[in-house]
């Protein structure tokens, strides 16, 4: 196997506020590969998004990133000079967010937006894009793309917008498309259906996605790999069976109890105890030890390192550690 | 589109009637009148004169005779120098409107200028700069400083010469007439594109690639402009209003100069004539302002 597609290594990006440092990421690390579906999945407050703003370089002020590498097909993006970085922006690249109804200009058609990005990364004349432009609207389920390419957003719904949103991103058929909570906003047939979308797209289109949600029953079976964040940082990771029937971190359990089950509709959701950490104040030891029901002293001194369960599963958790060596010393008694 | 400006264009013309009409009656309610004064001339001739000028008739229908003649572009002739009401609109006005027009011009202008860089550099010394001298000029009186531009910079440094038939430089009051506008659209510029730069879609156009520059100048300006636009009905007003005073102080023989010695020559048809023709550009410039906010604002949907 060569080198991931994108490698993030220790990231740390916080924001220089009037109160203090915001410390919003806290030594991330991961890394992607070519065509694979990795999902970041926390409460909201933990960081994805930053995470994701700080690939692409768009974080809003004053937000910086302050220690790493972010490593795109072997160059360190973080280091690259403006000019370079928003060539990668849009064409190598892609986002969609949260908010289709905010995410594109109220004042510029639908089909001005996704031309821009068009012929911003390609040499594609105006006539050109625009049959560009069309053709993603089709790629991408828009119903009457040529009337669409005409109007405005506030004209077209939720779904369509993200549709939208979609066709812009992948127009320049990035090597890797962030989709940061992606249905968030929207009804829950149209989640269905962009998710669908989204997986349809992948497998014709073959790009790498980052799915960004705070709803792990969402993505699970679209995900190749998970990583759960927690206070910025990677409390557990591992593919989707095992983060789903063996997770091994107190939060990533905590998760798992606040998801809907479609099966039983009535049964009650236990939301995670407790306030999130403040990132202005990051405790010594696990962020999550405040809320944690199995804390023990050293998860107040001493941040646990990332584990290995097994080969493809990692906890950052000091019952693990202590789970382990007690299971290691059993082994040794017997 | 079509319907709308119809229906916009017959409401103007129901308005003007209607600010004809109390400009009208308004007038003939204040007691006295042109020649009721110190050297009121003898009865005799007094009466060829309003008998002559028609003011011997019923206030109706000197209205309605007032009212066809204005639909012919005879606005009638003023009572105190003989000369053609419209004749005199139409000479002194040209100043005017090249005074308001220019003044019009450099308040937008700046004020979108010093708006955008007060916002691009939030907290820092041009924006402090920028906002210490709105405040100051905001609050500050034009009739004050009109007059201390023209102490300063003709009268004391000498850069200026006063306004006269042959020396007919706008600067100083274009400034005088522009500094509160321009003060006004700065605020409101900074503001609604401090706004604007926080929203998701300028996200979007950064995360397409697209350069800083053209991320300010096409993204985010547009939708900045929008408030900046409703105010030009409320600018043109306060230019129309406004020129009144700079034009006294700097001796501009223009519309505001004759409009202020109409009304204290009880001047009738001279007030009457400048009132309809300042509330018809009133009315033409709201309706272009409204009609903007369409070209800009694609959510403005008509009917
Ligand atoms: N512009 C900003 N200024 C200060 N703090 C910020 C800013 N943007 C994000 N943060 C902080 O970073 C933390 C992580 O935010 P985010 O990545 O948006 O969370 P999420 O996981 O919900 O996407 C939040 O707790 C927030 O307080
Ligand atoms: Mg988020």
């Amino acid at each position: 196997m060569s080198q991931p597609l994108l490698q993030v290594k220790n990231l740390h990006t916080m924001f220089p506020t009037e109160s203090g440092e915001v410390r919003a990421v806290n030594g991330i690390n991961f890394s992607l590969e070519r065509g694979k579906v990795l999902g970041i999945v926390g409460e909201s407050g933990s960081g994805k998004s930053v995470t994701a703003y700080s690939i692409l370089r768009i974080l809003d002020n004053p937000g910086r990133i302050t220690q790493g590498e972010i490593l795109f097909e072997e160059t360190d993006i973080t280091k690259l000079p403006r000019n370079q970085m928003r060539q990668i922006r849009g064409s190598k690249i892609s986002i969609i967010f949260q908010d289709p109804m905010t995410s594109l200009n109220p004042v510029y058609t639908v089909g001005n937006q996704l031309m821009e990005a068009i012929r911003l990364h390609t040499s594609r004349n105006r006539q050109q894009a625009q049959e560009r432009a069309l053709e993603m609207l089709e790629l991408v389920g828009v119903n009457e793309p040529k009337k669409r390419l005409k109007q405005y957003p506030y004209q077209l719904s939720g779904g369509m917008r993200q549709r939208v949103m979609i066709a812009m991103a992948l127009a320049c058929e990035p090597d890797i498309l962030i989709a940061d909570e992606p249905t968030t906003a929207l009804d829950v047939t149209i989640q269905a259906q962009i998710l669908e979308l989204m997986q349809e797209l992948k497998n014709k289109l073959g790009m790498a996605i980052i799915m960004i949600t705070h709803d792990l029953g969402v993505i699970a079976e679209m995900c190749d790999e998970i990583i759960v964040m927690y206070a910025g940082r990677v409390c557990e990771r591992g593919t989707a069976d095992e983060i789903f029937y063996n997770p091994r971190h107190e939060y990533t359990k905590g998760l798992l109890r606040s998801i809907p089950k479609m099966t039983t509709t009535k049964e009650r959701l236990t939301p995670i105890g407790g306030s999130p950490v403040d990132l202005l104040n990051m405790p010594k030891g696990c962020a999550f030890a405040a809320r944690c029901d199995r804390a023990m002293k050293i998860c107040l001194t001493e941040q646990p390192e990332e584990i290995e369960i097994n080969p493809d599963h990692r906890a950052a958790c000091w019952v693990n550690v202590k789970e382990g060596a007690l299971a290691q010393g059993g082994q040794n008694n017997g | 589109m079509l319907k709308y400006s119809v229906k916009r264009i017959l409401l103007a013309i129901v308005t003007i009637f209607i600010i004809a009409a109390i400009t009208f009656f308004a007038m003939n309610a204040i007691p006295g009148g042109p020649f009721a004064k110190e050297k009121a001339p003898e009865p005799r001739v007094q009466a060829v004169l309003e008998a002559r000028y028609g003011l011997n008739k019923p206030v109706g229908e000197q209205f309605i005779m007032y009212l066809t003649n204005l639909l012919r572009g005879d606005f009638g002739v003023s009572l105190k120098t003989g000369r053609e009401i419209s004749q005199t609109i139409s000479t002194s006005f040209s100043v005017s409107a090249t005074l308001g027009a220019m003044a019009i011009v450099v308040a937008l202008v700046f004020g979108l200028l010093l708006g955008s860089i007060a916002a691009l550099m939030r907290g820092k010394w041009p924006d402090r700069t920028i906002i210490f001298f709105t405040i100051l000029f905001v609050s500050v009186p034009s009739f004050i400083l009109a007059t201390l531009l023209l102490l300063i910079f003709s009268h004391g440094l000498g850069w200026f010469q006063v306004w006269s038939v042959t020396e007919t430089n706008y600067t100083l009051p274009v400034i005088a007439l522009a500094l509160y506008p321009m003060s006004y659209i700065t605020r409101l510029t900074k503001s609604s594109m401090l706004d604007v730069l926080g929203q998701d879609y300028i996200r979007t156009a950064r995360a397409k690639g697209v350069r800083e520059q053209l991320v300010i100048a096409k993204h985010a300006l547009r939708n900045a402009l929008i408030p900046v636009i409703t105010y030009v009905g409320p600018l043109t007003a306060y230019i129309l209003t406004g020129s009144l005073v700079v034009e006294t102080v700097f001796g501009i023989g223009g519309l505001g100069t004759h409009f202020v010695s109409a009304i204290n020559n009880r001047d009738y048809p001279l007030v009457m004539g400048t009132t309809i023709f300042l509330a018809t550009l009133m009315v033409i410039m709201t309706l272009v302002s409204d009609l903007l906010y369409k070209a800009i604002d694609p959510k403005i949907t008509f009917d």
